[in-house]
C-alpha cells in the first residue's frame, strides 16, 4: 500500500466511523437513559432493538412499508411496552428489595426470551428491506457516503438533540436527572418519582424502535446480532459518562470511528472486540468516563 | 478433618460411583450423554454460585470461561500434538497409548483451570472496584471478545472448529467417553466440595457479609477485594476445567457451541431456581432443568429453541416469584409444618 492509498483508506474509515457513530448514538442512548439516568441496568436493551428491527422487517414484508415510516409506528408502541417493564420491574423487585442480582436477572431473562423468540418466528437467516434509497452512495471526491449509513446517523445526532433539550430545558426532564439521585427532594416538589421513572424508562424504550429500524436500513439482521450491540452500547453509556447526552453523542463516534479504522486496517472480524477494550480500558483508567464528573 | 467432612467426601464418593455404576447398569450410550450434560451444568452452577449466590456478584460470562478451559485443551492439543501420541517416553520408563489419557485428561483440566482462572483474577481487578453492575456488563462483554479472538485464530481453528481425537481405548476403562464422563464426575464432587468449603470458610462468610452491605463489611474489617478476587478466579478456574474436559467427549469444538449463551442462561437459571445459599441449590437446579432439557431433547416433544424459551420463563418466573429457588419453597413449606 502506498501513502496516497492509506491516506484515502483512512479518511474514508474515519468519515464512514463518524456516521457510524452517530448511529451507535441512536442504539445507546436508550441506556444512557436507563442506566445512566434510572439506575435500572437494562441489558435487554440490545435484544428490544432486535425486536424492533424485527418489526420493521416484517412490516416491509408484509405491508410495503418503509423502515423510516414504521420506526415512528413503533416508536409509541415500544414505549408502551417500556411503562408495562418497569411497572412489572417496580412491582416485583424495585419496589421490595435492595437485591441487584435478582433485578439483573430479571432483564437477563427478558433478554434471553427475546433472542429464543425472535429465532423461533424469523429463523436464524439475515432478514433485509429494501428501499430505494438502500444502495446509493453520494461521492464527494474520493470520499465516499452511503446514504444507507446517513440516514441512521441523522436519526441519531436528531434523537441526541431532542433528548438533550428535553432533559435540559423541561421541568419533566429535570425531574428525570434527578430521579436516581434525590427520589425524597423529588417528592417534595410535588413530583412521584416511581411516575418519572415509569415515563422515562418508556422513552428509553421507545429509542430501541428507533435504532432497531435505523440498523436493518444498515445492514441485514439476524437475532443473535443483538449480542455484539450489549458490549457497544455499555461501553458508549460508560465512556461517555453515565446518562450525559452529549457525552454519549462523542463517546458513540470515537468507538464508530475505533471501529471503523480497525475493520479497515486490521480485518472486520475484529471490530466487535474493540467496544469491550474501549469499555474495560474506560472502566480500568477513568470509570467517570469523557464528560462525567468524578 | 472433622466428622462432619469426612462424612460428606464418603457422601460425595458415594454419589460418584452411584452416577457411573448407573450410568454402566443403563448400558451407557446416550445416558453417558445425559450425565455428561447434567454434571456439566452442575459444574458450571456450583462456580457460579461461588460468586453470584454467595458474594452477590452477578457473572455473565460462564459461556466465556467455559469456552477458554475447552479452547485451552484445543490448544494443546494442535501444539504438542497429543492426538497422535503412541508413546511418552520418560527414559526411565515409558507410557503407552491406553495409559495416556491418565496423563493428558488430568493436564488438560489443570491447564484451562488455570487459564480461566487467570482471566477471572484480571476480570475482577478491572471491573471489582466498582458497583457489581459493571462486574456483570464487563462479563457479558468478555465472552464477545473471547469470541472474537477464537474467531480470528486460525490456529484453534477459527469459525470452522476444531477436530480433538478421543483416545482409542483406555485402560481399566469400557470406553474412551466413560474414561472422560469419570473425569466430568471428579470435577463436579471437586467443585460442589469446594462450594461446601467455601461456604464454611472465611471466605463463605466474607462473601456473605459482602453481598449484604459491602461498604459496612469493608468498614467491618472484611477484605472485601481480595475475597472478590478469590471468588471469582476459583469460580472462573472451575468453569474452566468443566469446559476442558468438553472438547475429548464431544470431540470437536467450535465457536458457537463453545460459547454459546445458554451456557450462561443455564448456569445462571439454575442456581436460581435451585437456590443460591446453599451448595445443594445449584446441584438440585442443574439436575432438574439439565434433565428436563435432555427428556425433551431426546422425546423430540419440543424443539431444543422450545426447551430454552421454557428455561428463560421459568428463570423469570423464579426470580420474580421465588427468590430463593426450590429451597427456599422447602423451608417454607417445612417451618409452616413445624408449626
Amino acid at each position: 500500500m502506498d501513502f496516497e492509498t492509506i491516506i484515502n483508506l483512512l479518511v474514508n474509515a474515519i468519515v464512514s466511523g463518524i456516521l457510524l457513530g452517530g448511529f451507535y448514538a441512536a442504539v445507546s442512548i436508550g441506556i444512557s437513559i436507563s442506566f445512566g439516568m434510572l439506575d435500572i441496568a437494562n441489558i435487554a436493551h440490545p435484544a428490544m432493538i432486535m425486536l424492533g428491527s424485527f418489526c420493521a422487517f416484517a412490516m416491509n414484508d408484509q405491508l410495503g412499508l418503509d423502515p423510516l415510516i414504521s420506526m415512528c409506528l413503533l416508536a409509541p408502541l415500544f414505549g408502551l411496552m417500556g411503562v408495562v417493564i418497569y411497572r412489572a420491574y417496580y412491582g416485583l423487585f424495585e419496589s421490595r428489595e435492595k437485591d441487584p442480582r435478582r433485578g439483573l436477572a430479571f432483564f437477563f431473562g427478558l433478554l434471553f426470551v427475546t433472542d429464543v423468540a425472535l429465532i423461533l418466528i424469523f429463523g436464524v437467516d439475515l432478514r433485509g428491506v429494501d428501499s430505494a434509497y438502500v444502495e446509493k452512495m453520494i461521492d464527494i471526491g474520493f470520499v465516499g457516503i452511503p446514504v444507507r449509513l446517513l440516514i441512521p446517523f441523522f436519526i441519531g445526532v436528531l434523537l441526541v438533540l431532542v433528548l438533550h433539550l428535553f432533559l435540559t430545558r423541561s421541568y419533566f426532564g429535570l425531574s428525570v436527572a434527578a430521579v436516581a439521585q434525590e427520589q425524597i427532594g423529588l417528592r417534595l416538589m410535588g413530583v412521584d418519582p416511581i411516575r418519572v421513572k415509569r415515563i422515562a424508562f418508556g422513552i428509553s424504550a421507545a429509542t430501541a424502535a428507533l435504532a432497531g429500524a435505523a440498523l436493518i436500513i444498515i445492514q441485514p439482521v439476524e437475532p443473535a446480532m443483538g449480542r455484539e450491540y450489549i458490549g457497544r452500547v455499555f461501553a458508549v453509556c460508560v465512556l461517555g459518562g453515565m446518562g450525559s447526552m452529549s457525552g454519549t453523542l462523542l463517546a458513540a463516534i470515537l468507538l464508530g470511528v475505533a471501529e471503523s479504522v480497525t475493520a479497515t486496517f486490521i480485518g472486520p472480524s475484529w471490530a466487535p472486540a474493540v467496544a469491550f477494550g474501549l469499555l474495560l480500558l474506560t472502566l480500568g483508567v477513568r470509570p467517570a468516563g469523557l464528560l462525567g464528573r468524578r | 478433618m472433622n466428622r462432619q467432612n469426612i462424612q460428606f467426601l464418603l457422601g460425595l464418593v458415594a454419589a460418584a460411583l452411584l452416577v457411573f455404576l448407573g450410568v454402566r447398569a443403563l448400558g451407557g450410550g446416550y445416558y453417558q450423554l445425559v450425565a455428561f450434560y447434567i454434571l456439566q451444568y452442575v459444574v458450571l452452577a456450583t462456580a457460579w454460585n461461588i460468586l453470584g449466590g454467595y458474594g452477590g456478584y452477578v457473572n455473565f460470562g460462564s459461556a466465556g470461561f467455559f469456552a477458554i478451559g475447552a479452547y485451552s485443551t484445543v490448544f494443546f492439543n494442535k501444539f504438542l500434538g497429543i492426538q497422535a501420541l503412541r508413546m511418552i517416553d520418560l527414559g526411565l520408563f515409558s507410557i503407552s497409548a491406553p495409559f495416556i489419557p491418565y496423563l493428558v485428561v488430568p493436564a488438560a483440566v489443570v491447564a484451562g483451570a488455570f487459564f480461566a482462572g487467570l482471566v477471572g483474577l484480571g476480570m475482577g481487578y478491572l471491573t471489582l472496584r466498582l458497583r457489581g453492575v459493571f462486574f456483570a456488563i464487563a462479563t457479558l462483554a468478555l465472552a464477545v471478545v473471547a469470541q472474537t479472538v477464537v474467531l480470528n485464530w486460525s490456529f484453534v481453528g477459527g469459525a470452522r472448529g476444531a477436530y480433538v481425537i478421543k483416545p482409542t481405548a483406555v485402560a481399566g476403562f469400557g470406553s474412551a467417553t466413560e474414561f472422560v464422563l469419570v473425569a466430568m464426575i471428579v470435577i463436579a464432587m471437586i467443585s460442589i466440595w469446594v462450594a461446601r468449603t467455601i461456604e464454611r470458610n472465611k471466605l463463605g462468610v466474607g462473601l456473605l457479609a459482602i453481598r449484604d452491605d459491602e461498604d459496612s463489611a469493608e468498614c467491618a474489617g472484611v477484605p472485601t477485594l481480595r475475597l472478590k478476587l478469590q471468588a471469582t478466579t476459583i469460580s472462573g478456574a472451575l468453569m474452566g476445567a468443566a469446559g476442558a474436559v468438553f472438547p475429548f467427549f464431544v470431540t470437536y469444538v467450535d465457536p458457537i457451541g463453545a460459547f454459546n449463551l445458554v451456557h450462561t442462561v443455564n448456569s445462571i437459571a439454575m442456581p436460581l431456581i435451585g437456590g443460591m445459599t446453599h451448595w445443594s441449590g445449584p446441584v438440585i437446579g442443574a439436575v432438574l432443568l439439565g434433565g428436563v432439557q435432555q427428556y425433551f431433547g431426546s422425546k423430540n416433544i419440543i424443539t431444543p429453541e422450545l426447551s430454552l424459551l421454557f428455561v428463560g420463563a421459568l428463570m423469570m418466573i423464579f426470580v420474580a416469584l421465588a427468590p430463593n429457588g426450590i429451597l427456599g419453597l422447602w423451608q417454607r413449606l417445612t417451618a409452616r409444618w413445624r408449626k
